[in-house]
């Protein structure tokens, strides 16, 4: 995640900075289209940044995510990462079955964002995909255990939860024993999705008071990702960037006010408690 | 060496972390004048901790602080400024306004705009002298409209936070203003992107209920924008 970058970021195409780099929908659909690789791994972020979501840059990101030109001396796929990040972004169910391939890719981080693009694309059709890549980390009811992990576990976790997969509890619920905490993280933040049991959240809030800097901020993410009310104040309290915190009690309160009605809504007790936190770290 | 002087040694002879979180905390809850060039000094460490602890002893000590911070806030480094801006808005003295209204609209850090939005609201507007109130009252308005369009949306969470206690000052005092500083917050109410800052607009709006008239509100939707930057997967590359 990338939102914990505090400085300037443009939120509309014409806002670009930076001369070569400012990009038009025209262009950029020209570049994907061209053979220049840096200028395709570029336009593919973009279309995904500014939610291009227009057919043509949806066929060709799709297209990219069966490129074999652009590779990392390692063997990885730059632009079918990005292709695969973007296509999560854009709001098209066309991209599924291309993701669900992207799974087999031997590029790990290929893997990682077709993962998470399809946690965020909403189309339960991925789930017995995710299930079978996520079920490479067991034998039976057993964890593997690997020192560095072989598969995306946290982004397959994530998407599982995301995409309400009940089925899959009994395999998630192993993973809260994963060496990785990361990982556990990710297995409680959809064992709570998936059973609205408080006591996955309240893992979560406990992660925030580890001694980890990069682990408090993952749980403040993931505690915003599942918007758990009961974490307000441990959020506001733990040792981490107020901006970071600050993302994470927008979570908290989109949940609370996801179900407000015009003309006059009233705001809960919930909301405005959050609303109140928020303020007190600006 | 008087005890101000030992808790200051304290933060500076700090060798880890949690030692120097604890130091500026100690520091910080003296309270003293004395300890405001440490405080400041403090704000620059990259340590939220400290820094948090920093900022909260200067606010405390108060308009003895706002003259050094407004002296060393220049060509500092932008996390500092970010804290030190913090400290001037906490502090609310009217000496810190124009370093506000610039900072609110040019600062290139959304964590120094967003803190001087805030801070715009929350001036101690009653220290100002009252033929300057109306005008400086005037600028804050005009530069929170302007900051409620900042492509950040934490930067135009914290303008509807300015503009709420803008209005809160105003129906004390001029309560015929009230409904130009009413007017985008019911433009954010119904029409920012994000649900967070409609409802927040929605709560600043309901506290002058009685006195403006009422809109109806759009619908609260789900808004799902996220801000990202490029990155050709430095340090994950395989």
């Amino acid at each position: 995640m990338n939102s914990n970058k505090d400085n300037f970021q443009p939120s509309s195409p014409s806002e670009t900075p930076g001369g070569g780099e400012s990009l038009t929908i025209e262009t950029a659909i020209a570049n994907l289209e061209g053979t220049d690789s840096g200028l395709r791994f570029y336009a593919a972020w973009w279309l995904g940044r500014f939610k291009v979501n227009e057919p043509r840059a949806i066929t060709l990101l799709i297209e990219a995510l069966a490129d074999e030109l652009d590779r990392t001396p390692e063997g990885g796929y730059p632009l079918r990462r990005n292709a695969a990040r973007a296509l999560g972004k854009l709001n098209d169910k066309s991209a599924v079955p291309a993701l669900i391939k992207s799974l087999e890719c031997s590029d790990y981080y290929l893997r990682e964002a077709a993962a998470e693009s399809l946690g965020m694309l909403s189309d339960a059709s991925a789930i017995p995909a995710l299930h079978n890549l996520l079920i490479t980390g067991l034998t039976g009811e057993e964890l593997v255990i690997e020192s560095t992990p072989s598969q995306p576990y946290d982004a397959i976790l994530e998407a599982l939860g995301n995409l309400g997969a009940k089925e899959c509890v009994p395999q998630i619920e192993l993973f809260l024993k994963h060496p990785v905490e990361r990982v556990q993280y990710s297995a409680a933040r959809a064992m709570y999705q998936l059973t609205k049991n408080s006591s996955y959240g309240e893992r979560l809030v406990k992660a925030l008071a580890g001694n980890n800097l990069q682990l408090r901020r993952t749980a403040l993410a993931d505690l915003g990702a599942i918007g758990y009310f009961e974490a307000a104040d441990a959020i506001a309290q733990t040792l981490a960037e107020n901006s970071l915190k600050l993302i994470a009690l927008k979570g908290l309160l989109e949940y609370q006010v996801r179900e407000l009605t015009p003309p006059t809504p009233t705001l809960s007790d919930d909301a405005i408690k959050v609303m109140k936190l928020m303020d007190s770290l600006l | 060496m008087n005890s101000v002087q030992q808790l200051i040694s304290a933060v500076e002879e700090a060798d880890s972390s949690a030692k120097l979180v604890k130091a500026v905390q100690n520091l910080a809850s003296s309270g003293s004048e004395d300890a405001v060039p440490t405080l400041i000094a403090a704000l620059g460490y990259n340590n939220p901790g400290a820094a948090v602890a920093a900022v909260d002893g200067l606010i405390e000590i108060g308009e003895k602080a706002v003259k050094p911070l407004l002296q060393l806030l220049d060509n500092y480094n932008y996390g500092a400024r970010a804290w030190a801006v913090r400290a001037l808005a906490g502090i609310g003295d009217p000496r810190g306004f124009n370093t506000l209204l610039d900072a609110a609209k040019n600062d290139f850090a959304l964590s120094v705009r967003r803190a001087a939005a805030r801070g715009l609201g929350t001036i101690h507007w009653q220290q100002m002298p009252s033929e300057q109130r109306s005008t400086s009252q005037q600028q804050a308005l005009e530069t929170l409209i302007q900051v409620c369009r900042d492509p950040e949306w934490v930067v135009r969470y914290a303008a509807v936070t300015g503009l709420e206690a803008l209005a809160n000052a105003a129906s004390e005092t001029q309560p015929d203003k009230l409904p130009q500083i009413t007017a985008p917050l019911l433009e954010m109410a119904n029409n920012d992107e994000e649900v967070a800052i409609r409802a927040r607009a929605w709560m600043a709006i309901h506290q002058h209920h009685s006195q403006i008239e009422m809109p109806t509100m759009k619908t609260l939707a789900e808004s799902d924008d996220e801000k990202e930057v490029p990155s050709r997967g430095s340090g994950r590359r395989s």
